[in-house]
C-alpha cells in the first residue's frame, strides 16, 4: 500500500452526536503514537442538534493546516453537512463511510467521486449496551488508518474515567465494533500513513492556541483578567480562570466588554498587568477605552479571536478581517502595538512577547489570533522558554516634582503606582501636560503625541518582529494563521527545485519600513495571502511599506481556510 | 476602606490640591470637593494609598482636585475601572466620582453589576438632574416636563430612581446627601467609606447654570425623619414614598465584600503547563 505524508479525516455528525469527541480522540491516540497531527472542528452557532465535523489531519511531520481534501469522510449523519459542504472536500480516491439511515450525502460529496460504502453506524451503537455511534466511528478510524486497539483505549480511558466504568466499557466495545467492521468488510483507504519522524524525547504538548495564548499570558506576567464571555474566546479565559489563582491572580466576569477593557486598565494602573480576550464585536466595543490607555499610558493585552464578520458573522468559524479595526480602529492618533500569532506555538511566543511590550513601553497591545489556531487542537513539541516578561518602568525618585508623562528621550517615562507616596497623579484621557494635568494647548498635544510615538518608534524589537525564511525573487507574505498554509506550499514549491521566500510579520503594528525592506531585497513578485474579503493586508502593506512592482493577492473571506495547495498553484502559475 | 497607613494629622487643606477648577461660580460640586477633603482627613486617609476615579462630566473633574491619586477614565465606566483596580489591590482605597448623566445613563449597567459585585469601595454620584458639561440636556434624573434645546417641552418620560437600583441591585450601602451641607456630608461620606462593600451615596449638588430653580433645594432638603434601616425592603418603600430630599442613610447592609485572595499558592509556572502534556 503507497504511503501518504498525511491522512485526512472528517467526522461528521449533528451537534451533539461526538463527532468532536471522536476527532480528539482520534488525535491524541494517534500523536501518542507518534505521530503529527492537527485538528479544527467546523460547527455550526446551535449547541445541539446543529451540524458539527471534527477535520482531522494526521500526518508523519508537523502541520500546522488542513490539506486540500479528505481522504477519509465518516458521516455519523448527514443531517445539516451541506452546510459546510465547501469545507469538507473530497476527491476520487476518498472512501466515505456513510450510515444508510443518516441522510442524504451533501451534493459537494457525492459530486466527487469518492468510493461510498454505507456502514450502519447507528445500528451497530444500538447493539452494545449504551453505545454510541461517535465511539463506532472512531472504530472505523481507526481500523483504516490501521491504529491498534490498545493505543485508542488508554486515551477512552483516560478522558471518559469521569462518566463512569460503564460508559468506558460502552466505548471500548464501541471502538471494537468499528474496527471489527473494517476488517469484515474488508475496507482500505489504499494509502497508509508514513512512518513519523522521530519526536524529541521532551514530551510533546496536545493543545490548543487559545490554550497556549493563556500560558504565554502568565508566563509574561498577567496577574489579572477581566472579559466577557464570547465564541471563540471563552476557552483563553476558561483557561486563565481557574490557572490565574494558582500564581496570585485573577478572573473577573464583567458584565460586557465595556467593563471588561476598564477593569484591566484599573488593574494595571494599580500597577497588577492585565488582560482581555474577545472577539470581533468585542473589540469593537473596547475601541474608546484602548484610546483611554493609549492616552494615560497604562499598558494592557487585548487579545482577539478573530471571527468571520462584520457584526455578529459566523460567530464559529475564521477569518483575518480585524487587522483595519485592530490597526486603524482609534479615533485620534493613537500609536499602539498589534501582534499577531503565527501557530498554536506561536499563540505562547507572541502573547508572553506582547504583554513584555505592552508592559515595557506603557501602551496597549492587541493581538489578533484567529478562530482557526485558537481552537485548533495540535500535537506540538513544547516551545522553548523564552524570558520575556513584564519590565514595567516604575518611578522610584519623588524627590522633586514628579511628572508622569515627563519627556523622557526613550519615550517612556517612569510610572508611579499607587501605595508609592509622593507619586500622586491623575492619569487621564484628557490632553495633559508632563505632570497629567488636563491642557488644551498646542505645544502640550503635540509633545504628548510626540512622545507616545517615539517610545514606540524607538524601540529595538528585534528579530521577533517576523518569520522569513527561504531566499529567492518571489516571496509570499501571510500572517497570522496562514503562516502554515504558506509555508507548506512553498516546501511543496521547492522541491520541484525553485526558491521562493517566505515573510510573515508578527509585529504588526509600530510598522518596520526598514526590516521590511531587508526581508524583501531582490525579491522581484510578491504573493499576498490573506483570508480577508477586502484585502485588508494588502491595503495595509500597500500604506505602509515599498512593495514590489509585481504583487498578486490570493485573499477570500472566511471560513474556508485557504488551503496549501492554492497557494502553491498561485506560485506555479506565476512561475512558469 | 482599608488604607495601609494612616495619617491622623491630615488636615482637609492637605487633600486638595493646586489644580484650579474649572466649574461655575456657585456650582454645588465645590463643595463636594470640600465634603471630600474633609471625609478624607477624618478617616485619616494617606493620599497615596487613596484613589479617586471618575468617568466625564462636571462631577468628573474631581481627582485632579485631590492630591490623591487618580484616574480621569471614559464616559461611564468609572466604576468598571474602580472594580479592577480594587480587587487587583484590595489594600488601596477606592473612590468612585459621578454624575447623573455619566453613573445612570452611559454608566447605567455597570451600577447594576457594581451594586450587586459588592467590591469595597464608594461610590459617589453627584445629581444635579441635567447634563452640564455639554450644557443643558435632560438626564436620567432630569423631570418629564424640563424643556431643553435637545427635549423641547421636556422628555414626557418618568425619571430613573438610582437609589432603589441600587437596593434591588444589591448595594450595601445607600445614603443621600446634599452638597449645601458639607460637614453633615462628609460625615456620611466617611461612614460610607468605613462601610465595608459598595457603598452608595447620592449627592444632590444644584447646578446653578442650567438648572437655576435648584438653589431652592437648600430649603427642601430635611435629615430623615427614621434612622437607618438594615431592611432593604423597609429601605425600598421609604425612598420610593419620600419626597426625594431626605438626607441621611437611608440604609446599611452586611453582605460580603466581593475580594478574591490575590496571593498565590506558591504553584511553579512550569506545574501549569502539566495538563497541555500529551
Amino acid at each position: 500500500m503507497p504511503e501518504a505524508d498525511s491522512i485526512s479525516i472528517a467526522i461528521l455528525g449533528s451537534g451533539g452526536a461526538g463527532a468532536l469527541t471522536a476527532g480528539n480522540f482520534l488525535l491524541e491516540a494517534a500523536c501518542a503514537a507518534g505521530w503529527h497531527g492537527l485538528l479544527t472542528r467546523t460547527v455550526g452557532p446551535q449547541i445541539r442538534g446543529g451540524e458539527a465535523a471534527a477535520l482531522v489531519r494526521l500526518a508523519s511531520s508537523p502541520v500546522e493546516c488542513l490539506s486540500e481534501h479528505f481522504d477519509l469522510l465518516i458521516g455519523i449523519d448527514w443531517l445539516n453537512a451541506h452546510r459546510f459542504g465547501a469545507e469538507i472536500e473530497a476527491a476520487p480516491h476518498s472512501l466515505v463511510i456513510s450510515d444508510p439511515r443518516g441522510g442524504d450525502l451533501p451534493p459537494v460529496v457525492g459530486r466527487s467521486g469518492a468510493r461510498v460504502v454505507e456502514v450502519p453506524i447507528k445500528e451497530m451503537a444500538k447493539a452494545i449496551p449504551g453505545g454510541r455511534p461517535n465511539m463506532i466511528a472512531l472504530g472505523i478510524a481507526a481500523g483504516l488508518l490501521g491504529l491498534a486497539e490498545d493505543i485508542l483505549t488508554p486515551v477512552i480511558e483516560k478522558r471518559l474515567a469521569g462518566k463512569g466504568a460503564a460508559t468506558v466499557e460502552a466505548s471500548r466495545a464501541g471502538l471494537k465494533a468499528g474496527m471489527t467492521a473494517v476488517a469484515d468488510l474488508d475496507l482500505d483507504l489504499g494509502r497508509r500513513l508514513a512512518p513519523a519522524e522521530p519526536v524529541g524525547s521532551a514530551k510533546r504538548w496536545l493543545v490548543s492556541g487559545n490554550e497556549t495564548t493563556g500560558l504565554g499570558a502568565i508566563r509574561g506576567g498577567i496577574r489579572f483578567a477581566a472579559a466577557y464571555p464570547i465564541t471563540p474566546a471563552s476557552e483563553i479565559l476558561e483557561w486563565l480562570a481557574p490557572n490565574l489563582p494558582k500564581v496570585g491572580g485573577v478572573l473577573l466576569q464583567a458584565e460586557d466588554e465595556l467593563a471588561a477593557i476598564n477593569m484591566i486598565i484599573g488593574a494595571s494602573y494599580g500597577g497588577t498587568p492585565a488582560l482581555t480576550a474577545t472577539s470581533g464585536p468585542g473589540l469593537s466595543l473596547m475601541m474608546e477605552a484602548l484610546g483611554l490607555a493609549t492616552a494615560s499610558e497604562i499598558p494592557i493585552v487585548v487579545i482577539d479571536v478573530m471571527r468571520a464578520g462584520p457584526s455578529t458573522g459566523i460567530p464559529t468559524k475564521s477569518e483575518q478581517a480585524d487587522l483595519n479595526i485592530a490597526v486603524y480602529g482609534f479615533h485620534g492618533d493613537a500609536p499602539h502595538l498589534v501582534l499577531a500569532p503565527q501557530s498554536i506555538g506561536d499563540c505562547l511566543f507572541t502573547t508572553q512577547w506582547g504583554v513584555h511590550l505592552a508592559e515595557t513601553l506603557q501602551v496597549p497591545a492587541i493581538v489578533l489570533s484567529d478562530q482557526f489556531t485558537g481552537q485548533a487542537v495540535a500535537a506540538i513539541d513544547r516551545p522553548a522558554d523564552i524570558a520575556f516578561v513584564g519590565q514595567r518602568t516604575t518611578a522610584v525618585d519623588f524627590s522633586g516634582t514628579y511628572k508622569r508623562y515627563a519627556a523622557t528621550a526613550g519615550g517612556v517615562s517612569p510610572m508611579a503606582i499607587p501605595g508609592m507616596r509622593g507619586g500622586q497623579y491623575t492619569a487621564d484621557g484628557l490632553t495633559h501636560n508632563e505632570h497629567g494635568n488636563p491642557t488644551s494647548s498646542e505645544s502640550d498635544h503635540r509633545a504628548q503625541l510626540d512622545k507616545r510615538l517615539a517610545k514606540l518608534e524607538q524601540f529595538a524589537y528585534g528579530d521577533h518582529w517576523a518569520t522569513i525564511e527561504g531566499d529567492g525573487e518571489l516571496a509570499v507574505i501571510a500572517w497570522g494563521s496562514l503562516t502554515g498554509a504558506a509555508r507548506e506550499a512553498i516546501q511543496r514549491v521547492c522541491r520541484s527545485g525553485l526558491d521562493i521566500r517566505l515573510l510573515a510579520p508578527r509585529l504588526l503594528l509600530p510598522v518596520q519600513p526598514e526590516r521590511f525592506a531587508g526581508a524583501l531585497a531582490g525579491v522581484k513578485r510578491l504573493l499576498v495571502v490573506e483570508q480577508s474579503h477586502g484585502a485588508q493586508f494588502h491595503r495595509y502593506l500597500r500604506a505602509h511599506y515599498d512593495l514590489p512592482e509585481d504583487v498578486r493577492v490570493l485573499n477570500r473571506p472566511g471560513p474556508l481556510p485557504i488551503k496549501p495547495s492554492e497557494i502553491e498553484q498561485a506560485i506555479m502559475r506565476w512561475s512558469s | 476602606m482599608s488604607a495601609i497607613e494612616l495619617r491622623p494629622t491630615c488636615k482637609p487643606a492637605d487633600y486638595k490640591s493646586e489644580v484650579h477648577p474649572i466649574w461655575c461660580p456657585g456650582c454645588g460640586d465645590y463643595h463636594v470637593l470640600m465634603a471630600f477633603t474633609r471625609a478624607f482627613a477624618q478617616l485619616g486617609l494617606a493620599p497615596e494609598n487613596t484613589v479617586v476615579v471618575s468617568g466625564i462630566g462636571c462631577s468628573s473633574r474631581v481627582p485632579a482636585y485631590t492630591t490623591c491619586y487618580g484616574f480621569h477614565g471614559v464616559h461611564g465606566r468609572s466604576l468598571a475601572l474602580a472594580t479592577g483596580l480594587k480587587v487587583a489591590r484590595p489594600d488601596l482605597t477606592v473612590i468612585v466620582a459621578s454624575g447623573d448623566g455619566d453613573g445612570y445613563s452611559i454608566g447605567g449597567n455597570h451600577f447594576l453589576h457594581a451594586c450587586r459585585r459588592n467590591v469595597d469601595m464608594t461610590y459617589v454620584v453627584m445629581d444635579n438632574r441635567v447634563y452640564g458639561m455639554t450644557k443643558g440636556q435632560p438626564s436620567p434624573t432630569t423631570e418629564p416636563d424640563f424643556d431643553t434645546a435637545l427635549s423641547p417641552g421636556g422628555t414626557g418620560l418618568s425619571p430613573f430612581h438610582p437609589l432603589v437600583i441600587a437596593l434591588a441591585s444589591g448595594a450595601n450601602f445607600v445614603a443621600r446627601a446634599f452638597s449645601g451641607s458639607p460637614n453633615e456630608t462628609a460625615s456620611i461620606l466617611v461612614e460610607a467609606i468605613r462601610h465595608p462593600g459598595f457603598s452608595f451615596v447620592e449627592i444632590l449638588s444644584p447646578c446653578v447654570t442650567f438648572r437655576p430653580d435648584e438653589r431652592e433645594w437648600k430649603s427642601l432638603v430635611h435629615s430623615a425623619p427614621v434612622g437607618v434601616t438594615h431592611d432593604p425592603a423597609k429601605a425600598a418603600r421609604r425612598i420610593m414614598t419620600d419626597d426625594g430630599f431626605n438626607i441621611g442613610i437611608l440604609y446599611s447592609g452586611d453582605r460580603r465584600p466581593y475580594q478574591p485572595r490575590m496571593e498565590g499558592q506558591n504553584v511553579d509556572l512550569a506545574d501549569l503547563e502539566k495538563d497541555f502534556e500529551l
